[in-house]
């Protein structure tokens, strides 16, 4: 599904190098997570591979299904199937929660060739989508995450990625802000649409998001590299001892 | 004390090339206006309100030309039930307007108003005008007065079931055009006044509207944006007690747009809104400029200006909230901002407080920025290009003060307009 080769990648603005080469591959159907200290790269990689400004690409490379997406804009990589539910979601005043979904739904749909959809099939949907996610009507009305608590803004990142359906999901730091029942929620909300075609990287510092959201492998991601992936047991052990273990092991 | 010789040749050769009208009852309006404009002057760039905007083209005999627009897209407000009153060329045409008889309201062209002994209309041509001299002078509204030969009088004394809809066609390169339209809202009564067309080559547009206590006033307005018109258009309104106000304008190009509201809440607790949205490039040059006077208690004003610009377009806000003594517990809210689509674009921004009583709470902000870059990159991840997002996004700054229009329709096909002008830059 996803394959990054040897990704070196450093700021724009200034001669720092964030990211020295990380090798990652996800296979659809699988959920990989991400630990790591700050500052060891972890958003800046899911930023890279969506398409933010800012970054220069150094060396290496990232393709999903095989297309190459570090010379895609964002929309392309979105169309492609590349998702990513943000850490701080953005407030877009003016824009209404639902002009925006369906802006976004029926763009991806146009620019895969397929029809869009109406402003009735569309309203059907995403009203079951929402009430599993527990967003009402007065949300969905609401400007884009304008006034929404922390917990409400991450179920409306969960939603847009339910409507967009996309092939390979990152989530960078989901469970940031969330109480323990906002974090069912979401949680339920990402199992919900695990299958066999859909590939995760869950981006987190703590354990407690991957006993909802239960990974297949987990990567420790320390100064711009993976320095150790394992099972799910990594993440425990990450919990228990802290990165100190890890970080001396391989050094 | 002597005008400026510059000043004073630009009035006397502008003068020249007009004939006053016969006048009839107005006459002695038409000269006192004219008496106005020579004390003045017409403007110049050295006046302190024409510094950002150059006056010349407006002041100088005859209009520069401008050659019509052709497009496809249906007339403004072509879906809304409405008596249609249509000028062209600044002329009126009884061919294409409608019977102008409705319930709730009388209309009488201003040229029939002496021979009807319309009284009312009397009381205000020219009056609204020449209180909205002082203190900022607005000669070119004055000449208007003086010159102007055609023009509407509506006369609003129940709720009529339309709006009245003031249609203004360009059909000639070198048209200049001077109409003057006076409005009385009665007590309690109700009325919506539509304007949209570009008008002319040149236009100068005068409206006074004396609304009387309880009496409510809907304006919405679309210039025309045929690229090489010019406008010049000055709303003047007096509101009673309990009486509303509430203008919206949105304008779409032309090369040159001067509009002036000059509002005076002279009984308590009235309420006036002026609000625009303003879409312009390339060498598009937009100045709203307003002063609205507190004079009772418990007034409530709101200016909520927006302008999006690109390719070099100039966009100007001389926004003025006056409270006078005696005026406590005055309300008064302004904000004017601008969308620079690009490094090329200019906005120019002068709010002003003036206050004289100590009860009141007036605020102002006006700022000036780019599109949110993290706003883009947010609906672009979700697959929306970035001419569709820029739009969107475009469509949600001018939000704020199209939402100012209160009928939902007529905000719509206000949103559609804009819509349409921001795919045709994509």
């Amino acid at each position: 599904m996803l394959e990054i080769k040897n990704l070196h990648v450093k700021l724009e603005e200034e001669d720092k190098e964030i990211l020295k080469g990380v090798d990652l591959t996800i296979e659809a159907g699988k959920v990989h997570a991400i630990m790591g200290p700050n500052g060891s790269g972890k958003s800046t990689l899911s930023y890279v591979l969506s398409g933010r400004d800012g970054y220069e690409v150094t060396e290496g490379s990232a393709t999903l299904e095989g297309e190459e997406l570090l010379e895609l804009e964002p929309e392309e990589r979105a169309a492609l199937g590349m998702f990513l539910a943000f850490q701080y979601p953005v407030e877009i005043p003016g824009v209404g929660n639902m002009t925006f979904l369906r802006t976004a739904v029926n763009a991806q749909r146009k620019a895969r060739g397929e029809e869009e959809l109406s402003a009735a099939e569309f309203l059907k949907v995403v009203r079951a989508k929402a009430k599993t996610l527990k967003i009402d009507a007065e949300m969905l009305k609401r400007p884009v995450n304008v006034g929404f608590s922390g917990g409400e803004k991450k179920r409306n990142e969960i939603l847009q990625m339910a409507m967009l359906e996309p092939k390979m999901c990152i989530l960078d730091e989901t469970d940031s802000g969330l109480d323990v029942d906002a974090m069912k929620l979401v949680s339920e909300g990402v199992n919900a649409l695990r299958d066999a075609g859909r590939g995760f990287l869950v981006i987190t510092h703590y354990q407690r998001l991957l006993d909802h959201i239960k990974p297949d492998v987990v990567h420790i991601m320390a100064d711009g590299r993976i320095v150790k992936s394992g099972g799910p047991e990594l993440a425990l052990e990450v919990e228990h001892n802290g990165y100190a273990d890890i970080l001396a092991e391989v050094a | 004390m002597a005008l400026a010789q510059v000043k004073q040749n630009a009035t006397e050769a502008r003068l020249d090339s007009m004939t006053l009208p016969e006048g009839g009852c107005l006459k002695a309006a038409r000269a006192a206006a004219l008496s106005r404009v020579q004390t003045m002057g017409l403007p110049t760039r050295r006046d302190e309100y024409w510094k950002y905007t150059r006056p010349d083209t407006l002041v100088q005999p005859g209009a520069p030309k401008a050659s019509l627009f052709k497009t496809d897209e249906s007339m403004m407000f072509s879906g809304v039930s409405r008596l249609k009153i249509v000028f062209v060329d600044g002329v009126f045409d009884p061919e294409q307007s409608d019977d102008l008889e409705m319930e709730g309201v009388r209309i009488d062209r201003l040229e029939d108003i002496c021979c009807k002994d319309i009284h009312w209309a009397k009381d205000v041509y020219g009056v609204l005008e020449a209180r909205g001299q002082t203190p900022v002078e607005r000669p070119l509204a004055a000449l208007n007065t003086a010159f102007a030969e055609d023009g509407v009088a509506i006369h609003v004394f129940g709720k009529p079931s339309k709006p009245i809809s003031l249609i203004y066609q360009h059909s000639d390169e070198n048209s200049d055009a001077m109409l003057h339209n006076v409005v009385r809202v009665e007590t309690g009564a109700e009325a919506t006044i539509l304007e949209n067309g570009p008008a002319a080559s040149r236009f100068n547009k005068c409206m006074e509207m004396d609304i009387a206590d309880g009496g409510v006033l809907h304006h919405v307005r679309a210039q025309g944006r045929d690229h090489e018109r010019r406008a010049a258009t000055y709303m003047f309104a007096r509101l009673g007690k309990e009486s509303v106000y509430k203008s919206f304008t949105l304008t779409v190009n032309g090369v040159l747009t001067r509009n002036e509201q000059v509002v005076e809440l002279t009984g308590d607790d009235a309420v006036a809104h002026v609000a625009g949205a303003c879409v312009g490039d390339g060498d598009f040059h937009h100045d709203d400029t307003v002063f609205i006077t507190h004079d009772a208690v418990n007034c409530e004003s709101r200016q909520v200006f927006k302008k999006v610009l690109r390719n070099g377009a100039t966009g100007v806000f001389q926004g003025k909230i006056l409270v006078k003594e005696g005026a406590q517990k005055t309300d008064g809210y302004q904000i004017s901002q601008s969308l620079l689509l690009d490094d090329d674009s200019q906005f120019l921004a002068k709010p002003e407080l003036e206050i004289y009583a100590d009860d009141v709470a007036c605020s102002h902000g006006s700022t000036s920025g780019a599109i949110d870059e993290t706003a883009l990159y947010y609906l672009r991840s979700r697959g929306v290009p970035v001419d569709e997002a820029t739009a969107l996004l475009t469509l949600a700054f001018l939000a704020e003060a199209v939402e100012e229009i209160e009928d939902d329709g007529l905000a719509e096909g206000i949103v559609s307009r804009l819509e349409g002008w921001l795919a045709r830059r994509r």
